[in-house]
């Protein structure tokens, strides 16, 4: 453990280098954080803009807007940023401020190699967002990429995506490795694993999932690299390949994936219910065993995104029920947080609302999940907007709104100031207006057809289009209230003390606010 | 990398699983083409078959033959018969048609496929033109056998089978030496 320690200066902490090169060089597992979560901000606008694109041309039936091409373009770079810029961004960022705090170590484990992985996603978005300017346009064949789409009828631009899918894994994974070896050998004396927060318990699991399955999406853009360039035929039927493989190989990593944007906002949502009902959470063991069979069941299900490909019935049974298996984790997690909240004294703060609309909201995306679960129901909801309420549901007040209580939650162990009480309220009462409007209708209109990824659209669907469309411009806008009561708590505000929630508890809060540069040179004692 | 041992150690260790993953990506090319066939999934017909079988008389299966082109494919291609009757075990033939229209030389590939899937097993091809590539020079027109046989131990529930074939331009894929030959 001390091999770690600085032993040079331990006992004389000092800043940050000056000038803007702190930045780039900085190890600082603090610093990383803070470059981690505004780089996921910038990405979340970006992401948010190209939403607000699709939902004016769907403001009304017919094209007005857009070009159906660009129309495609944007429906996939939305996909794209949103969950490689924004949401996995946002959570490393959250490990890398939280985890060395909560666990009473010094830094993360491996700091320079916290820097690359950092500096790799501005390289890697760069490249992707260029290729909007490309000859021939950007990525237009969807998130998912299905060959052949993404490989015989891909626009040229198409070898810039998989470059920059291969930088961002390189990152992923460095970062991932990076949480493992943090929380398996930095952990303070004392700090057993079932001692840690389960913010820390949550993402050791994430991490594992990142390991084992972002060198299976390296590997199947490496496949289509081959197929468009070198001759191979992975995935073209004329050289004896299947275009279906592409879906097997490509849910095997995307399944994991969604969990992996969630199961990190379980453990911050896990530590602020207790907090804001002044209760230990409730039944802490079974929220880890949870979280491992979630993660475990993540890896036996992908074909539920295929079910329309003409799997046997059997293949079929095996994958339906499996999905409906993690209900029951999923339950149980629900289940403690509602115990959890069951005869506290509740306060509602904005990290609580957000934590509370979480828990509500998620378990709506989740129920309409077990919907699409039944695979005879699943020929008739695949593609269609059902499926884009269903995990907008699950990411928009999951994973988004997760990340959201978080920041109010250590904003003030961040910045040493409060946060606007008052602003953070209406900002949390827009997004869940906006975020409810825009996405709830989707349920109908996809319910009674509505194809997704198409720029028109039937005309009996253009009244709910319209109150999605308002939905989302309310949602969009009201995030520039987040970045503006962001920036006013970074330049002041009512003074923050170390543990500024008095029903906090852990070890981030024995450390002042704001957090100094250096913390746990020494390791805390851990009762 | 921090010089601290054990974090050394699991720092390999999971860059090892890392490496394993990336290889389990490819593994899984294979083992799709295994599972396809062990479970007779997806249609996909196995390669020149050898052997014989005795003729079950008492059986007939009508097999019904299929042409389609893929996208950006211009040949005319079609069976020249839209379906056999056949004995169970009995050595059967179709032929092709193939013409190419276009002012240039072009080089084919036809994909086998059966419908119902599983009874993909129970077909077996002798000879078919799916092995290799055509090369047809402007308007020439081919024809192209495929012999086969309906397995004996075809289950009994199976009356009917759909031989499919759709024909892909490989000709970008064939290289210079191939179209340089005409």
């Amino acid at each position: 453990m001390s091999a770690v320690i600085d032993h040079g200066h331990g006992d004389h902490p000092h800043g940050p280098a000056p000038g803007l090169m702190r930045w780039v060089l900085t190890t600082n597992h603090k610093d990383i954080g803070t470059l981690y979560l505004w780089f996921s901000f910038c990405a979340f606008l970006l992401g948010g803009s190209f939403a607000m694109v699709i939902r004016a041309e769907l403001f009304q039936p017919g094209l007005q807007i857009v070009e159906p091409a660009f129309f495609n373009q944007m429906t996939t770079m939305h996909g794209l940023i949103m969950v490689f810029g924004a949401v996995m961004p946002a959570f490393v960022g959250l490990a890398n401020w939280m985890i060395p705090l909560m666990i009473g170590a010094p830094d993360m484990a491996l700091p320079r190699m916290n820097n690359f992985s950092f500096w790799l996603l501005p390289a890697a978005f760069g490249l992707l967002v260029s290729t909007l300017f490309m000859e021939g346009g950007g990525p237009n064949f969807g998130w998912t990429f299905y060959a052949p789409l993404s490989t015989t009828y891909a626009p040229q631009s198409v070898t810039f995506f998989i470059f920059a899918i291969h930088l961002m894994g390189i990152s992923s994974i460095m970062g991932a490795i990076n949480v493992i070896a943090t929380v398996l050998n930095l952990r303070a004396p004392g700090m057993t694993l079932m001692k840690m927060p389960l913010f820390v318990w949550t993402w050791l699991i994430t991490a594992f999932l990142l390991i084992a399955v972002m060198p299976v999406l390296a590997g199947v853009v490496t496949m289509m690299l081959m197929d468009i360039h070198f001759g191979t035929s992975f995935f073209s039927a004329a050289g004896g390949g299947d275009p279906v493989l592409f879906q097997h190989v490509f849910w095997f990593f995307g399944h994991p994936e969604v969990y992996i944007m969630i199961l990190p906002a379980f453990g911050a949502v896990s530590a602020i219910i207790p907090t804001f009902s002044r209760k230990p959470l409730f039944g802490y063991t079974s929220m880890v065993y949870a979280t491992g069979a979630i993660a475990f069941l993540s890896f036996i299900v992908w074909a539920h995104h295929m079910f329309v490909v003409g799997i046997p019935v059997a293949g079929e049974l095996f994958f339906m029920y499996a999905t409906m298996l993690i209900a029951v984790p999923t339950g149980v997690k629900v289940f403690n947080w509602v115990s959890t909240m069951w005869r506290g004294s509740l306060t509602f703060e904005a990290p609580m609302l957000f934590a509370v609309a979480f828990v509500i909201l998620f378990t709506i995306g989740g129920f309409s999940g077990l919907m699409l679960a039944i695979a005879p129901a699943d020929f008739q909801y695949h593609d269609t907007y059902f499926v884009v309420a269903h995990f907008h549901y699950v990411l928009v007040p999951g994973a988004i709104f997760g990340i959201f209580a978080s920041a109010y939650y250590w904003l003030p162990k961040w910045t040493g100031h409060m946060y606007d009480e008052r602003l953070a309220k209406l900002h949390f009462w827009l997004s869940f207006v906006g975020m409810n409007l825009a996405f709830f209708p989707m349920h109908f209109v996809g319910l009674a057809g509505m194809p997704r990824r198409i720029p028109d659209y039937n005309l009996m669907f253009a009244d709910f289009n319209r109150v999605s469309s308002l939905g989302a411009f309310l949602f969009g806008a009201t995030q520039l209230l987040f970045l503006y009561i962001v920036v006013k708590c970074i330049r002041g505000g009512e003074p923050a003390p170390a543990k500024p929630w008095d029903g906090a508890h852990g070890l981030e809060w024995s450390v002042p606010s704001p957090a100094p540069y250096h913390t746990f040179s020494t390791p805390p004692e851990v009762e | 990398m921090s010089a601290d041992l054990p974090t050394a150690r699991l720092i390999r260790r999971l860059l090892l699983v890392v490496v394993a993953m990336f290889a389990f990506g490819f593994a899984l090319v294979p083992l799709y083409d295994v599972m396809c066939q062990a479970f007779g999934i997806n249609g996909k017909t196995a390669g020149a078959w050898q052997g014989a079988q005795a003729v079950d008389a008492s059986r007939q299966v009508r097999v019904q033959f299929l042409a389609s082109n893929a996208a950006g494919m211009s040949w005319e291609f079609r069976p020249e018969q839209d379906e056999l009757e056949v004995h169970p075990g009995a050595s059967s033939q179709m032929l092709f048609v193939a013409y190419n229209p276009s002012g240039v030389p072009m080089t084919a590939q036809a994909i086998p496929s059966i419908a119902p899937a599983r009874a993909a097993a129970w077909f077996h091809k002798t000879e078919c033109f799916c092995f290799t590539q055509q090369v047809l020079q402007p308007g020439e027109r081919i024809e192209m056998p495929v012999r086969f046989i309906v397995d004996r131990d075809l289950p009994a529930d199976v009356h009917h089978l759909t031989l499919g074939y759709t024909l892909f331009d490989v000709t970008e894929r064939q290289g210079p030496v191939a179209r340089g030959a005409q």
